[in-house]
C-alpha cells in the first residue's frame, strides 16, 4: 500500500494523474504538465511536498553534531530563521543525501530531507548523533506545500493571517520563520520567488484550498522536474547519489572548507579528491529538434585532441526555452561544446554553467 | 476511459486510420497513446513523396516523457503531411483524431486494412495494457 499524503483527495478533486513515486502515491499532473510550468514561470503555483521530510535537531550540542554532519557549515548561520543548502556525505565523500538547514535557534535546527533517502538517511543520523546530547524528532504530522511564481508571495499574502503577514514581511531569500501554526520559507525548487510552507496536517487541506480559490495553480511532479532543471538545480539519484561526491555535482560552493580544524564526515576522503581532480557536472543545451534523456553519452574531444566521454545525469525539453536541457557528468577537461549520442546520431550541444532559467528568464 | 470512434481503424501499436475522399487514409495517434505519452514537444514526419510499408517507423512523437516511434498501419505513398506539429506539436495532445493528424498515405495494397483493428478490437488492446 502506497503512502498517500494529507493532500491526496485534494490532488483527486483537482483531476490529478498520480503515480507512484518512491512509495508515496503522488501527482504527476493535473492535465498538462507544460501549462502547469508555465503557470509557475508567469503567474503561481503550488506543489505538494508533504512527502518531504522533516526534522528537528534539537539540545545543547545541535550545532557541534550539525558541524560534523554536514559539509556545509551550520556555524556560518547566525541569524535565527536562515537557511543553508548542502551535502551530508558519507566516510568516502559520497552524497548521502542534499538537504536544507534552518537554524531556529543556537539548540533548535530544523533539516528537511528527501522523501526517497528518508530510511538511510535517519539510520545514518540516529548512528552519527551517538555521543552527542541531540535530540533527533521526525516530524511527520506536518505537511508542506510550495508556493512558486512571479505571483507566488502575493497571492499567499491574501491566504496569511496579519500576523503571518507582518512575520514573512521584507524577509530576504532563504530564511524561514514560524509564524503561528506555519513555517514559513523563502526556499522552493523552480528558480522562481515563492514559499515552502510547513503546515499541520490537520489544516492542510484548508491552506490547500485557500491557495486554490486565490488563483495558485496545482503542479505535479513532472512540472516541478522541469521546473528545477531549468533552474539548475540537482534531483538526488538523479545528478548524485552515494556513488558521486559533491564537487563532481556542482556543490563544490556548499563544501565549507574553512575552518580548517572543522572535521565534517567526508572532509578526508574529499581532500584527497579534490587535489587528485575530479569529474564535474555542466549544464548542456540543445537547440536542434529532440530531448536529451538521462543516461544519454556525452562526448567531447578535450585540449589535446583527445576523445573524452561524460553522460547524461538529467535531461528534459525545458517549455520556457522551447528546446532541450541537460546536465551531464563530463570529465573536467570539457570545454564550451559536446555532442550528445541520441538515437544512434550525435547531436551538437552548447556547454554551460548548470542554470537555464532564473526569475522567468534565459539565465545563460 | 479515452475515447475511441467507431469510425475508424486502429494498428495495435495505437496509430489510427481514417478514409478520405480520394482513397487516401489520414493516420494519427490515439487518444490513449497520447495520453500515456503527455505533452508533446516534437513531432518528426515523413516527407511527402516518401514511400512507407506497413509496420515501418516512418515518424517520431516526442514528448516531455518520452520518444515514440510512429508506425505507418498502411503501405503506400505519403501525400500529406500535417506541418501545422512543426510549431503546434500540442494538437496531437488536444485534438488527436483530429487536428492532431500525422500524415495521408494513398495505400499501395488496400487488402492490408484488413489486418488492423476496429473500435472493439482495438479497445480489448487498450484494456490488455
Amino acid at each position: 500500500m502506497a503512502n498517500k499524503t494529507v493532500l491526496f483527495n485534494k490532488h483527486l478533486e483537482a483531476g490529478a494523474k498520480m503515480v507512484d513515486f518512491h512509495g508515496w502515491d503522488m501527482p504527476i499532473n493535473y492535465g498538462s504538465q507544460i501549462e502547469e510550468h508555465h503557470a509557475v514561470r508567469q503567474d503561481a503555483g503550488m506543489f505538494d511536498v508533504s512527502h518531504m521530510t522533516v526534522v528537528d535537531v534539537t539540545g545543547a550540542q545541535a550545532c557541534d553534531f550539525l558541524r560534523k554532519l554536514l559539509a556545509n557549515d551550520v556555524a556560518k548561520l547566525k541569524v535565527p530563521g536562515k537557511a543553508l543548502y548542502g551535502g551530508m556525505l558519507d566516510h568516502n565523500a559520497g552524497v548521502i543525501d542534499d538537504l536544507i538547514t534552518y537554524y531556529l535557534s543556537d539548540t533548535h535546527y530544523r533539516i528537511v530531507v528527501n522523501s526517497a533517502t528518508r530510511e538511510k538517511d535517519l539510520a545514518w543520523i540516529a548512528e552519527q548523533v551517538k555521543g552527542f546530547d541531540v535530540t533527533i524528532t521526525e516530524r511527520p504530522e506536518l505537511a508542506m506545500i510550495a508556493v512558486q511564481g512571479p505571483n507566488a508571495k502575493a497571492k499567499a499574502a491574501s491566504v496569511f493571517n496579519d500576523a503571518q503577514n507582518q512575520a514573512v514581511e521584507g524577509m530576504k531569500p532563504f530564511f524561514g520563520v514560524q509564524a503561528d501554526s506555519l513555517f514559513i520559507a523563502t526556499t522552493g525548487y523552480t528558480g522562481e520567488a515563492g514559499y515552502e510552507i510547513i503546515v499541520p496536517d490537520a489544516e492542510a487541506e484548508a491552506l490547500w484550498q485557500a491557495l486554490l480559490d486565490n488563483g495558485v495553480r496545482p503542479c505535479g511532479l513532472g512540472a516541478r522536474d522541469t521546473l528545477r532543471l531549468e533552474a539548475g538545480m540537482n534531483l538526488y539519484g538523479l545528478d548524485m547519489d552515494e556513488s558521486v561526491n559533491p564537487l563532481a555535482a556542482n556543490m563544490g560552493w556548499t563544501v565549507a572548507w574553512e575552518p580548517t580544524d572543522r572535521d565534517f564526515i567526508g572532509r578526508e576522503a574529499l581532500t584527497a579528491i579534490k587535489a587528485a581532480g575530479t569529474d564535474k557536472l555542466v549544464g548542456l543545451v540543445m537547440e536542434a529538434k529532440g530531448v536529451i534523456r538521462p543516461g544519454m553519452a556525452v562526448f567531447f574531444t578535450d585540449s589535446d585532441g583527445v576523445e573524452q566521454q561524460g553522460a547524461i545525469t538529467s535531461g528534459t525539453f525545458s517549455p520556457t526555452l522551447g528546446y532541450s536541457i541537460a546536465m551531464a557528468r563530463v570529465p573536467n577537461s570539457v570545454g564550451e561544446v559536446a555532442e550528445v549520442e541520441m538515437r544512434k546520431k550525435r547531436v551538437p550541444v552548447k556547454v554551460i554553467a548548470p542554470s537555464f532559467v532564473r526569475n522567468g528568464k534565459q539565465a545563460f | 476511459m479515452s475515447n475511441i470512434p467507431a469510425e475508424l481503424k486502429y494498428a495495435s501499436s495505437h496509430e489510427w486510420i481514417r478514409k478520405e475522399e480520394d482513397g487516401s487514409y489520414t493516420v494519427g495517434i490515439s487518444e490513449h497513446a497520447q495520453e500515456l505519452l503527455g505533452d508533446m514537444v516534437f513531432v518528426e514526419l515523413p516527407e511527402v513523396g516518401d514511400t512507407v510499408s506497413a509496420g515501418e517507423d516512418c515518424a517520431v512523437a516526442e514528448s516531455v516523457k518520452a520518444a515514440s516511434d510512429i508506425y505507418s498501419p498502411l503501405s503506400g505513398e505519403v501525400l500529406a503531411i500535417n506541418e501545422s506539429l512543426e510549431d503546434s506539436p500540442e494538437l496531437v495532445n488536444s485534438d488527436a483524431y483530429g487536428d492532431g493528424w500525422f500524415f495521408r498515405v494513398m495505400p499501395s495494397d488496400v487488402a492490408e486494412i484488413e489486418n488492423l483493428l476496429d473500435a472493439e478490437g482495438y479497445q480489448a488492446v487498450v484494456d490488455d495494457e
